[in-house]
């Protein structure tokens, strides 16, 4: 007998927005590169701010620069983050950022660098932060029904046995979670291929399923117009090799276990975009760990689930990242990495329907506070999606 | 009782070893997940886990399926029990 989702609860941050948060950062994020010392520095000063380096901002425009924005508006307005200090180079961009979060009703401030210089921009920053910091832990949690919890799927360095276990794993709890009225995410459109004609099949409406077939063939020629002989190892990745998955229709074949057997996709979603109602989500985006998990944080999920075969060690700054796994071998190398081991599946010493349940109990102390292993063990990635060259 | 390799199918091509140290000449214990029941198999290769293995003799050209799903072509002749990867199977996609 597994967990009654619709009468559970957990115990999080109610942010102005009304989303509950399972988390309660206080955020430093740089609108450019330029302005990742300065920021790394606002973090360093104040004990409980964290600062959200990356590489972009500079020279982006139209699409690219709008998916820029949206991910970084929609990291600061994610109710795992209690509030945001945003340091740009300049004050243009950075207050179109500040001005994207403050809509939401979250505290946020923004600091540009040009005529200030980064002592100045520091200085003033980090007395922002320390107010914030202070504000921050005094939030008190408060109780919240479980089906307020979004949650979002991604797998990697998939092997056989992720297909076999614990991308099914993962399908048992989403099947669960789906019945009980959650908003889920699934993505990773090129990784579909093989299979993309089974996850039309479980679109909604035909409206749907058309949406999600003209972004799958627009993916498909992004990578006939630049592909080599083959995908130069990357689709499957040389862990895939290495863990046994020969094709990429083998290996789509066991992501898309991912969304369970009952469920249906009830809606597609543009990179970072938030959703607008409870169902399973489809989010046409890369199939690279950390710009996806990066997307799905970035649409407002609050707790991520992540297969692993061969050991992918992605986390996240804001989103608890949940590493299941089924690679026996991979969990004796480097189980400090693994917060559910479902190897136990291939043995027949335990059911799918127990192993979804085990998730769900780890879905649930994670929400309530627990970290991740990969929060634990410090990992941050936080990589955004570029879709062309700067100018 | 061991299972030393997993099936999704009973229509499939293929299984997957499961445990580590597999080698060529072992008998070996096959669990098909969709219809729930055991096959026993003679090993021709050492395949490492995760790697999969023939459960039926297959032809160059021929479709190899797993899940009851094409996922690529043969490009060399496989016998059962014989290992089955990137360098007898291609994709059909890119």
């Amino acid at each position: 007998m597994g967990m009654n989702l619709k009468a559970g609860s957990f115990e999080g941050w109610r942010r102005e927005n009304g989303r509950m948060g399972v988390r309660n950062h206080v955020i430093i994020l740089p609108v450019d590169d330029l302005s990742n010392a300065a920021a790394e520095a606002v973090a360093h000063n104040i004990k409980g701010a964290m600062a959200i380096p990356h590489a972009y901002g500079r020279l982006q425009f139209g699409a690219d620069l709008d998916l820029h924005f949206r991910t970084l508006i929609g990291t600061g307005t994610n109710p795992n983050v209690a509030a945001v200090i945003v340091i740009g180079i300049e004050p243009g961009w950075t207050g179109k950022i500040v001005e994207g979060i403050a809509a939401s009703g979250k505290p946020v401030e923004g600091f540009a660098i040009e005529q200030n210089g980064d002592i100045n921009t520091i200085a003033s920053a980090s007395r922002a932060a320390y107010r914030m910091v202070k504000h921050a832990s005094r939030l008190k949690k408060v109780k919240a029904p479980l089906v307020e919890l979004w949650v979002s799927t991604k797998c990697g360095e998939s092997d056989t046995t992720s297909g076999l276990a614990s991308c099914p794993t993962v399908g048992n709890a989403f099947d669960k979670l789906w019945e009980a009225g959650h908003t889920l995410v699934f993505g990773e459109t090129t990784e579909l291929t093989g299979g993309e004609h089974l996850v039309a099949a479980r679109c909604k409406t035909p409206e749907i399923r058309q949406q999600f077939q003209a972004m799958f063939d627009r993916y498909q020629r992004v990578i006939e117009d630049h592909k080599t002989s083959d995908l130069s190892d990357s689709q499957p990745t040389k862990g895939n090799i290495d863990g046994g998955l020969t094709t990429i229709e083998e290996n789509a074949l066991g992501n898309i276990q991912k969304i369970g057997k009952h469920c249906t996709v009830d809606g597609v979603l543009d990179k970072a975009e938030e959703p607008t109602h409870p169902g399973l989500w489809f989010m046409d985006s890369s199939s690279a760990a950390a710009e996806m998990v990066t997307l799905c944080a970035a649409s407002g999920y609050a707790v991520h689930f992540f297969p692993t075969g061969q050991g992918n060690v992605i986390g996240n700054p804001i989103l608890p990242v949940i590493k299941i796994c089924a690679n026996p071998r991979t969990v004796r190398l480097m189980g400090e990495h693994i917060d559910v081991d479902t190897s136990g599946l291939l043995q027949r010493e335990i059911n799918l329907d127990q192993a979804g349940d085990r998730l769900l109990e780890c879905m649930l102390r994670t929400a309530n506070g627990r970290l991740t292993a990969a929060e634990a063990l410090g990992h941050r990635e936080f990589v955004l999606t570029r879709l062309y060259e700067s100018a | 009782m061991t299972i030393h390799f997993v099936v999704h199918d009973e229509g499939d091509s293929v299984g997957v070893v499961v445990v580590e140290g597999l080698s060529a000449s072992n008998r070996i214990n096959g669990w098909v997940m969709d219809q729930d029941k055991m096959i026993e198999f003679d090993a021709k290769s050492d395949i490492p886990i995760g790697h999969k293995l023939a459960i039926k003799s297959i032809k160059a050209g021929d479709t190899i399926i797993k899940y009851g799903v094409d996922i690529g072509k043969a490009v060399a002749d496989i016998a059962a029990g014989e290992h089955l990867h990137v360098h007898n199977v291609k994709t059909k996609r890119w």
